[in-house]
C-alpha cells in the first residue's frame, strides 16, 4: 500500500539495524514521546532490532492515558444527565473513572456514542434540538485544530444545545517536565510527527538548545522510527543537540499556519493536570472566554473532585521513563486489559496496554 | 442448588451487559465459561467446538446455532437473510459436517416494511438453495417499535458427519500446516464503512460465503484434516487463540504472508484497528499434517472463495504464548485475543 507497505519492509528494517549497529559506541536512552509510535515499536517489534546499547523509553504522549480521572468522571456524570447525547473518540470509552467508565453509562442506557470527528458531534446537535450534546475532547495538538474547528462551526450555526468538555494537552511542555524531573534519564527525543505536522518544530528547538538534548521529529512507520532512532543517536554520538526532521513527508518547520490560527481562535493555553504526572504549568488548552458558552463543565455544574488512585498503579513512573510496564508488580495480574487499574492499560497507545498485547509472557499456570 | 449460587462474574466487573460481551473476544469467552460452561457443562458442549457433536446409532451429527443481530440489514456483497444461512451452514461445516436442515426464528420489530422482510425471506431461500439445505422449521415473534433492530434472525442447524472425518481442537499436532482460506478483514470493514457513513472512495464487498462446498472437497481428498475454525467476531486472532488454547499447542505465523486488500488495509490504519482482529465471514483456518498442504491448497485454489489460500504458519509444542507472529520487519510478538470489542483510537 501506498505510504505504507514500503515502511515496513523486512530488508530496509535490517539495514537500518545494522546502520544503528555500527554507529553505536556507548549505551543511550532515547524517549519515543508519542503512544502511537510505542504501540509500533511493540507490535513491530523494533526494539528487538536495536543493539543492546540503546534503549528506548515510553514517553506521555497518549491522550487517553494522561487525562485526569476526575475528568473522566466529570464526562460519565455528564453522560448520566437526562436528555444528554455524550459523544467521544472510542478508545475514551474505556478509560476508568473512579467508579465506572462511559462504556458502563451506556450499558445502563445512557446516550454515549463514538464519533470519529468532533464534526460529526456538531452534526448530532443540530439534528437534535431537544438534546444536550456534549463532546469530550481529548488528544494532543493533533486533533485540536478539529476540536476548533467543531467550535467554531458551532458557534455559525449558533447552536444552543452543543458543548464541550475540553481537556486538550500540549507535547513540550511534557517533554520539559519530563527533562526536569530528578531522575530523568533520557538523553534523546523522538517528537511525534503527526503533533508537528500541525505545530510545526519551532517551539522545540529551545528546548534542545536549553537542556542540551537532541529531538527529531519522527513518523510512526516501523521504517520512520528505525531512521528517526538512527538520526538521534547519530546526533548523540556527535556530540550535538539540535532539532532535525525526519519525517519530512508530513512535516514543515512552522507546520500548518491554517490549523494553528483555529486553535488560537478559540483555545488558550492553560495550567493542566495529568493523569500519573500532576499539575504541568501552561501544559493544556481551554476555552477562550468568548466561546466560554460551549463550556460543558460550566454549562452542567459538574463537582469538583480529587480522586485517590489505586495504589498498585505505578503509571506515573511509567509515564516519565523511570519504570517499564512489566516492571508494575499488578502488571498482567491485578492489572489487565480487561479489568485496568490505571489508563495505560486501556488505550491502545498506552504503554501497559501495548506490552501486554505484544510482550506479555504466559506462564504454564495461567494458561 | 443453581440459584443459590453467587453470580460468577464479581459485580465489580461489570454490573450490566456491555457491547464488549459479544464482540468475540477475551470479555465474551469470560462471559461463556464463567456463566454457559459452568452451568451447563456436559462432555459435548466442553469440547467447545464450532458445534455439537451427537452420537446416534450408526452415526454422528452436527448441530449448530448462530443468531443474526447486524446493523444495516443489506450490506456490500450481502444482507441478513444469506448471513443467518451462511453462518449456520459454515459451523457445521467446521464440525466436518455435510449440512442437511435448519430452523429459522425470526424477531421483528412492529413497523417493519413487508418489502424488507420479503427481501431477506428470498435471499434465505436463495443461501439454502445453493448450500442445498432445507429449512424445515422455524418461529415468527413481533417486539414493539423501538425494541429490536428491524429483523433478528436465529438458525439453527443439523448436518451429518461422514465416517472417518474427526474434525476438533484436540487433533492438532506439532507440525502441522495452517492454512488461510484468503484474504482477511472484508466483512468487518464494509459493514464498518456503512454503518459509520465512512467514505474510503471504494466499495468494500464482505467476504460473506457459503464454506460448504469448499470443505466437503477437502474432506473428500482424505487430507486427514485435524481442525478447522471459520473466521467470524474476533478475526483471524480469536481462531488461531481458540484453537491453540483448546489444543494445548502454539500457533507460529507470519504477518508477511497473510493476505489483507490494499483498500481493506487502508481503511485499518484510518480507524486504527489491526486486520488480525476484524470480523470475517466467509474466511476459515485449516489445520492438517505439513506434508498434506500443497494438496489441500491445489483444492483451494480451484475455489472462487479459496483463490488466495495460504500456509501463514504451523503448529509447536505449547510455548510462552497460544499465537506467536514473526512481525513485518522480522521481529516477534504475540497475537493476543482481543480484549474487549475494536474501537476507534483517538489520532
Amino acid at each position: 500500500m501506498k505510504y505504507v507497505s514500503e515502511y515496513r519492509d523486512r530488508a530496509a528494517a535490517e539495514e537500518y539495524a545494522e546502520r544503528i549497529r555500527q554507529l553505536v559506541s556507548r549505551e543511550w536512552t532515547i524517549m519515543e514521546v508519542c503512544g502511537g509510535q510505542t504501540h509500533s515499536i511493540l507490535k513491530y517489534g523494533i526494539d528487538q532490532l536495536l543493539p543492546e546499547k540503546v534503549s528506548l523509553i515510553h514517553g506521555p504522549g497518549c491522550p487517553v492515558c494522561v487525562t485526569p480521572i476526575e475528568l473522566i468522571d466529570q464526562a460519565i456524570e455528564i453522560a448520566g444527565k437526562k436528555d444528554v447525547i455524550l459523544c467521544s473518540f472510542g478508545d475514551m470509552l474505556r478509560v476508568p473513572g473512579s467508579v465506572q467508565d462511559l462504556i458502563g453509562v451506556r450499558a445502563s442506557g445512557h446516550d454515549v456514542r463514538i464519533v470519529y470527528s468532533p464534526i460529526d458531534a456538531v452534526k448530532i446537535a443540530a439534528q437534535n434540538p431537544m438534546k444536550q450534546v456534549v463532546f469530550f475532547g481529548v488528544g494532543f495538538e493533533t486533533t485540536a485544530p478539529v476540536t476548533a474547528a467543531a467550535i467554531i462551526q458551532a458557534a455559525h450555526l449558533d447552536l444552543n444545545n452543543f458543548y464541550m468538555l475540553v481537556s486538550h494537552v500540549l507535547v513540550p511542555p511534557a517533554i520539559k517536565a519530563v527533562l526536569s524531573s530528578p531522575g530523568c534519564r533520557v538523553q534523546g527525543f523522538l517528537a511525534a510527527g503527526h503533533v508537528c505536522s500541525i505545530m510545526g518544530y519551532i517551539e522545540y528547538e529551545p528546548i534542545a538548545k536549553k537542556y542540551n538534548v537532541p529531538i527529531v521529529v519522527t513518523g510512526f512507520e516501523p521504517l520512520d522510527i528505525l531512521e528517526g532512532i538512527h538520526m538521534c543517536l547519530k546526533q548523540l554520538e556527535e556530540g550535538k543537540a539540535e532539532v532535525s526532521n525526519q519525517y519530512m513527508r508530513s512535516v514543515r518547520r512552522s507546520g500548518n499556519p491554517e490549523a494553528i490560527e483555529m486553535m488560537r481562535e478559540v483555545f488558550e493555553v492553560t495550567d493542566r493536570k495529568w493523569r500519573g504526572i500532576g499539575a504541568i504549568p501552561e501544559s493544556g488548552l481551554g476555552l477562550k472566554k468568548k466561546y466560554m458558552k460551549f463550556d460543558a463543565a460550566e454549562r452542567f455544574g459538574v463537582s469538583e473532585h480529587s480522586v485517590e488512585e489505586s495504589g498498585d498503579c505505578i503509571s506515573g513512573q511509567v509515564l516519565t521513563g523511570e519504570k517499564k510496564p512489566d516492571e508494575c508488580p499488578a502488571f498482567g495480574g491485578k492489572c489487565t486489559p480487561e479489568h485496568p487499574l490505571g489508563a495505560l492499560m486501556v488505550s491502545s497507545e498506552g504503554a501497559c496496554a501495548a506490552y501486554y498485547r505484544y510482550r506479555y509472557r504466559l506462564t504454564r499456570s495461567n494458561r | 442448588m443453581i440459584s443459590a449460587e453467587s453470580c460468577p462474574i464479581p459485580i465489580s466487573d461489570y454490573p450490566e451487559v456491555t457491547m464488549a460481551h459479544g464482540g468475540g473476544g477475551k470479555l465474551m469467552h469470560d462471559l461463556i465459561s464463567r456463566m454457559m460452561y459452568r452451568v451447563f457443562s456436559n462432555p459435548i458442549l466442553d469440547a467447545q467446538h464450532d458445534g455439537a457433536i451427537l452420537k446416534i446409532d450408526g452415526g454422528r451429527l452436527a448441530f449448530a446455532t448462530d443468531s443474526h443481530v447486524i446493523t444495516p440489514l443489506f450490506f456490500p456483497g450481502g444482507d441478513i437473510g444469506y448471513l443467518s444461512i451462511y453462518g449456520t451452514v459454515n459451523d457445521l461445516a467446521m464440525c466436518g459436517a455435510k449440512p442437511e436442515w435448519l430452523s429459522a426464528s425470526f424477531i421483528l420489530e412492529e413497523g417493519l416494511p413487508m418489502e424488507t422482510l420479503w427481501r431477506v425471506v428470498q435471499s434465505m431461500g436463495e443461501a439454502a438453495k445453493r448450500t442445498g439445505v432445507a429449512i424445515v422449521t422455524g418461529d415468527t415473534k413481533v417486539v414493539d417499535r423501538g425494541k429490536g433492530d428491524g429483523i433478528y434472525i436465529n438458525t439453527a442447524g443439523v448436518g451429518v458427519v461422514p465416517d472417518g472425518v474427526e474434525i476438533s481442537p484436540s487433533r492438532v499436532r506439532e507440525g502441522d500446516a495452517v492454512i488461510l482460506s484468503g484474504d482477511i478483514g472484508r466483512h468487518g470493514i464494509a459493514i464498518m464503512a456503512i454503518r459509520e457513513g465512512i467514505d474510503f472512495q471504494t466499495v468494500i464487498q464482505s467476504d460473506l460465503a457459503p464454506l460448504d462446498g469448499i470443505v466437503s472437497e477437502l474432506l473428500e481428498a482424505d487430507l486427514d484434516i485435524h481442525c478447522l475454525r471459520d473466521l467470524t467476531r474476533g478475526g483471524l486472532s480469536s481462531g488461531l487463540n481458540e484453537i491453540a488454547s483448546a489444543g494445548k499447542v502454539s500457533i507460529n505465523i507470519k504477518e508477511n504472508l497473510i493476505p489483507v486488500r490494499e483498500d481493506v488495509l487502508g481503511a485499518c490504519e484510518i480507524l486504527g484497528f489491526d486486520p488480525l482482529y476484524v470480523a470475517n465471514e466467509g474466511r476459515f483456518v485449516a489445520i492438517l499434517p505439513s506434508e498434506n498442504a500443497e494438496k489441500a491448497l491445489d483444492i483451494l485454489h480451484k475455489h472462487e472463495d479459496g483463490r488466495q489460500a495460504i500456509i501463514i504458519g504451523h503448529v509447536t509444542e505449547a510455548q510462552y504464548a497460544n499465537v506467536i507472529m514473526e512481525s513485518s520487519i522480522g521481529a516477534e510478538r504475540i497475537v493476543d485475543m482481543m480484549s474487549g470489542e475494536q474501537l476507534p483510537r483517538i489520532c
